[in-house]
């Protein structure tokens, strides 16, 4: 159910994965995750609905390079941003844009996309 | 030459100096950079989820205004639009269903084929044109910076994704120094620093620290997003690490600028 829905919301074949972890070796933001790129698609896989809430596809800056060096072209930004979207189609934002001083515009807007919804 | 010139928000207010810069050098390049009349926010990093052509709009309105200005090239200096209105570009080449679906929606505008290329600045420059106009050779070495939004996805590279070398080439043109830069395309946390700032802190110590190793005296870079968080965060990296010692971090065009003027 969980796999069919992520699926669905990123155009991705996630049963294409086959855990070699070079995604995760090359991730920038892996040192900040509760769950690493690899892991995150196992969890979803096993149906493992803790992954929904974990902190690993909110600090995922979207920056395509697990994906661009995926041998099996699974891109895992879009499967981080389908994760994103379970959450804040339920109308929640994940963070108050209204406190967001001192911050360059694109740095604004660009949040403004990735995190409300 | 003359080429149309989205701008983007960012290009009009925090970096005002990467607009100036830019069409003072394309100028002397002899290329002239006409700003469309009419122009909207490209949407920046919208959702990637599948289902979901809204977040496409605004980048497919921008390359309507290209096209009923007469232009079938457009150019843009901040990374996240280029790669935003890049990739609208490729959808719109590549998806014809969607593309229905958009036109349809919006049914004021024209229909919009995909027929407006998206150049970078980078991609325009010629090595041998900037090596004649040279007044004053620049004596410094740069780490050259590209992040993420100009290498990825694949199809939208400006250049080689994992070994980008266009920046060094220019650098070298101008007289400077070029050096080995292995973080030149790791990503420095990008819109994260809106919800988590401590993160970025630790990609800008990491990316800036490896320039400083590999014996730059400053970084360039062409995104306005890269250039705040490799720039200013240095204030954070400076209180959580106390033997940091920081880099300037400036615009390619900036550089280009000292070159060129002498």
């Amino acid at each position: 159910m969980l796999a069919e829905k992520v699926e669905e919301l990123s155009g991705e074949n996630i049963y294409a994965c086959y855990q070699c972890g070079k995604c995760s070796a090359g991730c920038p933001m892996a040192e900040q995750m509760d769950f690493l790129p690899n892991q995150v698609i196992l969890l979803i896989l096993r149906g493992n609905e803790e992954v929904i809430d974990s902190k690993t596809p909110w600090i995922c800056a979207q920056c395509y390079q697990c994906g661009t060096r995926c041998p099996k072209n699974v891109d895992i930004t879009k499967i981080m941003e389908a994760l994103r979207a379970i959450k804040l189609r339920k109308n929640v934002d994940y963070i108050k844009m209204r406190f967001k001083k001192n911050l360059p515009q694109i740095a604004v807007v660009s949040a403004a996309r990735k995190y409300t919804g | 030459m003359k080429i149309a010139y989205y701008p983007g928000c960012t290009l009009k207010t925090d970096a005002k100096k990467f607009e100036e810069s830019a069409i003072k050098v394309f100028k002397i390049l002899d290329i002239e950079l006409i700003e469309l009349k009419k122009w909207y926010c490209c949407g920046t990093v919208y959702s990637l989820t599948k289902d979901n052509l809204m977040y496409r709009l605004a980048a497919i309105r921008n390359l309507i205004k290209a096209k009923e200005e007469g232009y079938d090239r457009l150019t843009t200096l901040c990374s996240v639009c280029y790669n935003t209105l890049k990739q609208a570009n490729e959808m719109a080449r590549n998806d014809k269903e969607a593309m229905n679906k958009i036109n349809s929606f919006m049914d004021e505008e024209i229909d919009y084929d995909g027929s407006v290329e998206i150049i970078h600045p980078l991609e325009i420059l010629k090595e041998d044109k900037i090596r004649e106009k040279v007044k004053k050779p620049l004596n410094k070495k740069y780490a050259s910076y590209y992040g993420c939004l100009l290498l990825r996805p694949k199809s939208i590279a400006i250049d080689e994704f994992e070994n980008p070398r266009i920046m060094e080439r220019i650098i070298e043109a101008c007289g400077g120094k070029a050096i080995n830069f292995p973080l030149k395309n790791e990503c420095c946390g990008s819109y994260i620093v809106a919800s988590d700032k401590q993160a970025v802190a630790e990609r800008c110590y990491r990316i800036v620290s490896n320039a400083r190793r590999n014996g730059a005296d400053a970084i360039i870079t062409s995104c306005p997003l890269c250039h705040f968080n490799l720039n200013e965060i240095q204030e954070e990296v400076k209180r959580n690490y106390t033997s940091f010692s920081g880099l300037p971090v400036l615009y390619f065009s900036e550089i280009m600028l000292e070159a060129l003027e002498g």
